[in-house]
């Protein structure tokens, strides 16, 4: 974990109220895909959690969500405008368990996490395959940087849209991969527990006072004791949690 | 060189700042920050008598200048706390520690108070009767002046080290509890706790915390807590913990100029890490600036 200034070099609208932003500064505290990082705005309170899309040395991108005021400001930002980050929060995925062919799911607002997480098992010579869901087509970010890292992509969106008509779970296959990654909303999540064939890691959000763990804000059960999501999480095992 | 030392009871701190109860964990996740060292002292997080979870998620809310929570006083128990979270404090910090107690039965907060009293890792016993996020508990013993005497006779009376009085602002008379717990025998008060609050989500109609209600911090009760703190100590004779959204060393001089011996820095602590760290680091250069070369010397100074 570390505090750090950040520059602003890029913030581009990727879908409807969708951006992708690119922060400049030090990402030595982040070592694994599916951490998130703790952004401070002007004005603001509380700081705002956001997961990391990718990150490389003295980089770090982000794909956000205008939900509120505070991620409506972020999205007026400019390149060379700064911000206060705290970086390398929370567990973030385990690559180890994958097997040779992991299979990844996001939804809407869960997909840019497993990019990275991606990039890596590719980098340890996995393969993975992806399933990103999304309400409808017009809302789909990523697939073409999905499709460039040469991974298979299937696309779901509830209105039939895009790709397969339906939810993510719509999309999964019966059997096939060595292990599930998955990202986005609870009800998504609890869907694909109802129909995984493989363990798996599932990351969860949920409302946080500090996001590093001193607040208590965001305790969960889990069938392995309290787990703080911001600390413990916000990547938990399929076979720890309690729906 | 200035002096930034005081003493509470006996208890001397190199400066006056101590991370707040709640907000502080059991001190040892901040030593991964900073060298909690510098601290004055540690108040850490409430303990009960039993292992509690705390209140459903969603238990944070932001507010203009500040936040809610209803945590809901999850901790692991007085005996893991001092059989394992001070131990495990102690091997990273050596300044004192202030022991936070809560309770649903007089009973509780005596048998608490009294294991905490005996651990060789604590300095100060601090009863909270004011959490406002737990039912039939906490802040009903702080609302009531004869329930307040009572805890703190009961509790003083199996205690050796110093007894802090941690008070709730949910009343319409703080002196007069104030009062209760000098006449119970404390040997000090901490003022203030969270100020009970709500919002609604406009899109659900519903309120964010699961609780429905929380406790409000931050910098938006700052003037609240100057305010109480003021006040007691006009017509309370007792050495007081001034806590209640301060931030930084400007906010610090300004309570202890309202009657604080020392303060607590809380909701400061969850949006930045360093906050006591950095308000340490400034305070001398800050004291300078105003003139004061002994910190103790102004303490109540704007009376």
């Amino acid at each position: 974990m570390k505090r750090g200034m950040f520059t602003v070099s890029a913030n581009q609208q990727l879908a409807p109220a969708t951006f992708r932003m690119t922060l400049t500064g030090d990402t030595s505290a982040i070592t694994a895909p599916g951490q998130f990082v703790n952004i401070a705005l002007t004005g603001k309170f509380l700081r705002r959690p956001i997961s990391v899309c990718d990150w490389g040395e003295g980089s770090l991108t982000i794909i956000y969500k205008v939900v509120g005021q505070g991620t409506e400001q972020m999205s007026r930002m400019v390149p060379g405008e700064t911000l206060d980050l705290l970086t390398g929060l929370g567990n973030g995925y385990d690559l180890d368990k994958s097997g040779d062919k992991p299979l990844l799911i996001g939804g809407g607002a869960g997909v840019p996490p497993l990019y990275a997480l991606a990039k890596h098992l590719l980098a340890q010579g996995k393969h993975p395959q992806v399933i990103l869901g999304f309400n409808q087509g017009q809302e789909c970010f990523l697939v073409q940087e999905f499709q460039d890292l040469g991974v298979p992509v299937t696309v779901a969106t509830a209105d039939g849209s895009r790709g397969v008509r339906g939810f993510v779970t719509d999309a999964m296959p019966a059997g096939g991969y060595t292990y599930l990654y998955t990202c986005g909303p609870e009800a998504m999540l609890r869907a694909i527990d109802g129909k995984a064939a493989t363990s798996g890691q599932f990351s969860f959000e949920e409302r946080m006072g500090c996001g590093f763990g001193a607040c208590m804000g965001c305790t969960c059960k889990t069938k392995y004791g309290n787990k703080r999501i911001c600390r413990e999480g916000p990547v938990l095992e399929r076979e720890e949690i309690i729906w | 060189m200035v002096s930034t030392a005081v003493t509470l009871s006996g208890l001397t701190l190199d400066n006056p700042v101590i991370p707040a109860s709640g907000t502080f964990g059991f001190g040892y996740e901040f030593a991964q920050w900073y060298d909690i060292n510098c601290l004055g002292a540690i108040s850490v997080k409430g303990t009960t008598r039993e292992p509690r979870f705390g209140n459903p998620a969603p238990r944070i809310a932001e507010t203009p200048g500040g936040m809610l929570n209803a945590v809901g006083l999850q901790n692991p128990g007085i005996e893991k706390v001092l059989s394992e979270e001070l131990p495990r404090l102690r091997q990273v910090y050596h300044k004192p520690i202030l022991a936070n107690i809560s309770g649903f039965s007089l009973d509780e907060y005596v048998t608490c108070c009294a294991k905490a009293d005996a651990s060789p890792h604590t300095d100060l016993i601090e009863v909270n009767v004011s959490c406002p996020n737990v039912h039939h508990g906490g802040m009903s013993f702080g609302t009531d002046p004869r329930m307040v005497y009572d805890v703190t006779q009961a509790v003083k009376e199996v205690c050796q080290k110093p007894v802090y009085i941690k008070l709730s602002p949910n009343v319409t008379d703080i002196v007069a509890i104030a009062k209760a717990c000098a006449d119970g025998g404390a040997d000090g008060l901490s003022l203030i706790n969270t100020l009970m609050g709500m919002r609604i989500d406009l899109k659900k109609r519903a309120p964010i915390l699961a609780n429905t209600t929380g406790g409000l911090s931050g910098p938006a009760i700052f003037p609240v807590a100057l305010r109480m703190v003021w006040q007691v100590y006009e017509e309370v004779g007792l050495p007081i913990i001034g806590m209640g959204g301060i931030q930084s060393a400007q906010d610090v001089i300004e309570m202890m100029l309202a009657g604080a011996t020392a303060v607590q820095v809380g909701a400061a602590n969850l949006v930045n890490p360093y906050a006591c760290q950095e308000i340490i680091q400034t305070l001398p250069a800050c004291m300078e600036q105003l003139g004061i070369h002994d910190l103790k010397e102004i303490i109540g100074g704007a009376h």
